[in-house]
């Protein structure tokens, strides 16, 4: 069976600064996964790529098979079939929502993608309702506040009801409630064949959202397992700068230990 | 002014239009005659109105459709308050210079030797007053009871190409942006400032904020064609066709032409 995407030996390099080093990468069908790492890791670049945004200088992608390159997306034939079936929630939900209200905002996609236009309605309506977001249909993206332009963001995302979905930093920006809501869902989307892909630096909600972890440091996979095992291997974590040494005293007894109480076999009283 | 004092100002000056782009919202969201018809037919019918207004030569009938477009106004939900503030004064103090050479320069029948000023000065400079202010009368009922995103869709059905239509959704919904990080950026400088600056420190203060703006500007704008090719962008916007006119559009439609082509020949 294909891997879903295969990226081999990937090199990127924003103006000379490397974002991606030689990394290599084998995603299968259905996988959630969760790319995590500190600030400047390479999450983000790596979801564009995966998105067919921007393309490796060397090294290579693939996406079921087929070389996912500049070349192959300007065929209309691959194109429509891959956004079709891959899509990407940006981080900074304003550079996504440049219609003029949320339900232009929504139908943007499908429109594009020649979706016929009763089922583009149909799943607008869809979506809206889903993300509880009907009441916004005739505002403006820019003036909702920013969960509800997170929601916007993610509603013109669900409504092509892709395959594979790329999240960039999904809770951000999003209250405690609202990031259960969406926890939630992503949950919900993990029952189903979908591939789900987050970057993320909030371990606090790795246990729910991916299987597998892959953590990235310095534009390279530094490790790949099992939610359980990376999230248990406090050095690593430590490492990738993702939880940092917590350090103070209890009475006499003076201990450091991470900062991150979840971490298993580092139950912690204060 | 300084140039700090202008930057300043200016993004005040921007916070103020947001906020009124919100308050015409509420005004486009209450019960009215325009709020009732479809946005194409507000938008085709203002410009047969404006139209009529600038071709008629008769001053009453220049008059009577400016009260034609007080009345629309007032069953359509915009006050008099706003109409007086934001249209009328503002229309008068700039078109008033403009008219008042003509009350002297025009020849014609002395109607006061000092200042001498003749009959038909005063009618030509009544007639650009008066049409400019009842054009821009219709003008703002029609942007008041209409949001921009309705009057966009209006446009590009009415023919206006999709790209053109594309930059000015694109324009209207990124200058709201810009401007509250240019806001941020400045009061960010504010809160770490001690004592006033001097002319060349507030120059290059603005120079340098213009700087980094125009930069922000630049990865926005490619951050959002990426996000947009990630949904299928591929460089033709493809939008959703827009919904029949109802009966009372029709009748919408014939009652705008009709008053213009009456104002017209009326006015001939």
């Amino acid at each position: 069976m294909n891997a879903l995407f295969e990226c081999r030996d990937v090199h990127f390099a924003y103006d000379r600064v490397p974002a991606l080093r030689g990394l290599s990468l084998q995603i299968a069908p259905g996988e959630s996964l969760a790319l995590v790492g500190a600030n400047g890791s390479g999450k983000s670049t790596l979801l564009r790529l995966l998105d067919g945004l921007c393309f490796a200088s060397q090294g290579s992608i693939s996406f079921c098979g087929e070389a996912l390159t500049e070349t192959q997306l300007q065929s209309e034939d691959f194109a429509l079939r891959f956004r079709r079936r891959v899509a990407l929630v940006f981080q900074n939900p304003d550079v996504q929502l440049f219609n003029p209200t949320v339900f232009d905002e929504v139908a943007f996609g499908p429109a594009q993608l020649r979706l016929p236009r009763q089922e583009i309605l149909q799943r607008v309506e869809q979506a809206l309702k889903l993300m509880r977001i009907e009441h916004l249909r005739d505002r403006p993206p820019y003036r909702l506040s920013g969960g509800e332009k997170k929601r916007v963001a993610l509603a013109s995302v669900i409504v092509l009801d892709p395959e594979v979905i790329l999240l960039d930093e999904p809770t951000s920006a999003l209250d405690p409630r609202s990031q259960s809501q969406l926890i939630d869902l992503l949950q919900s989307w993990k029952s189903t064949s979908k591939s789900i892909i987050t970057a993320t630096h909030q371990l606090e909600i790795l246990d729910e959202l991916a299987d597998r972890l892959v953590v990235l440091e310095g534009g390279t996979v530094a490790a790949s397992g099992t939610t359980r095992d990376i999230l248990g291997d406090f050095d690593l974590l430590l490492r990738a700068n993702l939880v940092h040494a917590h350090r103070h005293a209890h009475g006499s007894v003076t201990h450091s230990h991470p900062h991150q109480h979840s971490i298993a076999g580092h139950e912690h009283e204060h | 002014m300084s140039g700090a004092n202008i930057v300043a100002s200016t993004l005040k000056s921007l916070s103020r239009a947001l906020s009124r782009a919100l308050i015409n919202e509420q005004t486009a969201r209450q019960p009215g005659v325009m709020q009732a018809l479809d946005p194409r037919v507000r938008v085709a019918g203002t410009f047969l109105l404006v139209v009529a207004v600038v071709l008629l030569h008769q001053i009453t009938v220049l008059l009577t459709l400016f009260v034609a477009g007080v009345v629309l106004a007032l069953a359509s939900a915009v006050t008099l308050r706003t109409l007086t503030l934001r249209v009328w004064l503002v229309v008068l103090a700039f078109t008033g210079v403009i008219a008042l050479p003509a009350l002297w320069l025009t020849p014609g029948e002395p109607l006061s030797t000092f200042p001498s000023i003749t009959r038909q000065g005063l009618h030509t400079a009544m007639m650009l007053v008066l049409r400019v202010e009842t054009a821009v009368t219709f003008t703002t009922v029609l942007v008041l009871t209409t949001p921009w995103a309705q009057v966009l869709k209006a446009l590009r059905s009415l023919g206006l190409p999709k790209e053109v239509i594309m930059m000015l959704a694109m324009a209207y919904r990124y200058i709201f942006l810009l401007a509250e990080t240019a806001n941020q950026m400045f009061e960010s400088r504010e809160s770490r400032r001690i004592g006033a600056l001097g002319g060349r420190e507030q120059r290059r203060l603005v120079a340098q904020t213009a700087g980094v703006l125009m930069s922000k500007s630049l990865d926005l704008s490619q951050e959002v064609f990426l996000a947009m090719q990630s949904r299928g962008y591929r460089g033709d916007v493809v939008t959703l066709t827009e919904q029949r006119l109802t009966p009372r559009d029709y009748f919408g439609v014939l009652a705008f032409a009709g008053v213009a082509a009456l104002a017209i020949w009326l006015g001939r």
